[in-house]
């Protein structure tokens, strides 16, 4: 024998639930607007990574410095996954140098530019000793040198629209998993550390540690700092770009953020 | 038979025989306990999927492959493949462990569970008493009748040491093995002698976690399955039924 529902009962939780709901999307859009949500926030796995994001941009110093390291310190052996590109872009540009590379940097920007390495270089310089870790397991420390990617923003001149930087390298040989790209959010683009980095050791950066130029991310995992840069571009939004989820990471199973 | 060589049961192992059906655990510890244990499989799962990607453990701040490691796991090097999947599980589980266990931790204190429940009485921590435990547990007696009521003191001090150390330090070896955390507190790694020891320290953490659940899963088993799992989804204790 079943009660049929009282259409007070009825109403109380219609309402209920419609509180409730609107009070999640407002929360959501409130997280979204200061910049709480993972754009891979997606599916089953995504509360994990929208947790661990929100909660670390919420509760982390934006401006805590990853530690360095004494020059003593730095790794005899600093191994790489995957190999440089295959393409006969980037060989002609090997082959040559790099004397005819150069990177582009667009999208959200007053002065839409593109640099080549030898100008790159003449812009003041950071060296770093810090440690990079692979999602893998293995580390090494090593020096990096190269320019500020906050200076290179500053040159360009950022929207206050913008909200990521994304990276698009040349395509690397031996990555199974198709193309390989990413971005980096505003907090992490600014960053003192973040550099593009040109050198390595003291030495300039070797052909499988991604040269000419690439990211150099110091409190994230090391598959953020992106080799072989090719373009840079200043974006509101990732839904545009590949699958939508800020990067090629969350396409093949791993996570957009990588600072854990 | 009843025993009654434990501090928490004078008087009560005599009131036993009459109280066929006793409340056990407090609601608050059962849905904790299992929601821990669902986190739990979840983390295992996928920190042995992550840890397929390099099994392989060094000391000291940086490791890789050519240089020395302080133990080689026997298992294939598999990467591009597990630790996708693999970490996405683990720190989901990793956030469902960590709510899961401060609710019960906070409800642990409020309600005197770790006091009442969990600290060994003065009584039993004199040499004779434990190693009157230790040896009954050695011998594999079955656990007896009182420890359907209330926990022997070494059930007491291994669950204080789970909760008390090794999860904590579960988290503390985790949150060492991330960038941006250790970027604002540069201690957790530093105090563990780096990065790669926090990694490695993490697995044998792990590894004891997995031994405290063999032990624990035998000890249900001897001490009579359906019925200590009963005590632990109903919160009631028929402790006779099996043990007669």
């Amino acid at each position: 024998m079943s009660k049929p529902l009282s259409r007070r009962k009825l109403i109380g939780a219609g309402l209920a639930t419609a509180a409730g709901a609107s009070g999640l999307g407002v929360a959501a859009r409130l997280a979204d607007r200061y910049g709480l949500i993972a754009p891979d926030r997606h599916f089953f796995y995504g509360v994990g990574e929208t947790l661990t994001y929100a909660s670390q941009r919420i509760l982390l110093p934006r401006d805590s410095l990853a530690r360095e390291f004494d020059r003593s310190q730095i790794s005899k052996i600093c191994p790489v996954n995957g190999g440089p590109p295959e393409s006969e872009t980037y060989q002609r540009l090997l082959a040559g140098g790099f004397a005819d590379w150069r990177l582009t940097i667009d999208g959200l920007v007053s002065r839409p530019s593109s640099f080549s390495l030898a100008e790159l270089k003449r812009f003041p310089a950071s060296t770093q000793i810090t440690h990079q870790a692979c999602e893998e397991g293995w580390s090494f420390i090593a020096e990096w040198t190269g320019v500020p990617l906050s200076y290179v923003l500053n040159l360009v001149g950022v929207s206050p629209r913008a909200r990521y930087v994304a990276f698009f390298p040349f395509s690397e040989r031996l990555f199974p998993l198709g193309k390989k790209w990413g971005s980096l959010d505003m907090p992490d683009a600014w960053h003192p550390q973040t550099l593009l980095a040109y050198g390595m050791n003291g030495q300039e950066l070797p052909t499988p540690h991604g040269a000419p130029v690439r990211v150099r991310v110091a409190r994230q995992l090391g598959f953020k700092s992106l080799k072989y840069l090719s373009r840079i571009t200043l974006t509101d939004t990732m839904k545009n770009i590949g699958k939508g989820w800020g990067s090629s990471s969350p396409e093949h199973g791993f996570s957009w953020y990588g600072g854990i | 038979m009843v025993r009654a060589d434990s501090a928490y049961l004078h008087g009560l192992a005599e009131r036993i025989s009459e109280i066929p059906d006793s409340q056990r655990h407090a609601a608050v510890v059962r849905i904790t306990h299992w929601i821990n244990a669902l986190s739990f499989f979840g983390l295992l799962v996928s920190g042995f999927a992550i840890l397929l990607a390099h099994p392989r453990f060094y000391w000291g701040e940086a490791g890789g492959v050519g240089t020395p490691s302080v133990l080689d796991l026997p298992l294939p090097f598999m990467k591009g493949g597990p630790s996708g999947w693999g970490r996405n599980l683990h720190f989901l589980s990793a956030w469902v462990c960590v709510l899961n266990g401060g609710l019960y931790g906070i409800s642990g204190i409020l309600t005197r569970h770790f006091r009442k429940d969990l600290l060994p009485a003065k009584a039993d921590l004199t040499w004779g008493a434990v190693a009157r435990v230790v040896s009954s547990h050695l011998r594999f007696e079955r656990p007896g009748l009182e420890t359907s009521l209330a926990y022997d003191p070494l059930q007491r001090v291994t669950y204080l040491a789970v909760v008390f150390v090794l999860l904590p330090l579960m988290i503390w070896t985790g949150f060492a093995m991330a960038p941006a955390i250790v970027s604002a507190f540069p201690a957790l790694v530093t105090v563990l002698g780096g990065q790669q020891s926090a990694r490695t320290i993490h697995f044998f953490a792990a590894d004891l976690l997995v031994l405290f659940l063999l032990v624990h899963l035998t000890m249900v088993y001897l001490a009579g399955f359906r019925n200590r799992v009963r005590a632990m989804i109903t919160g009631r204790s028929t402790a006779r039924v099996e043990h007669t």
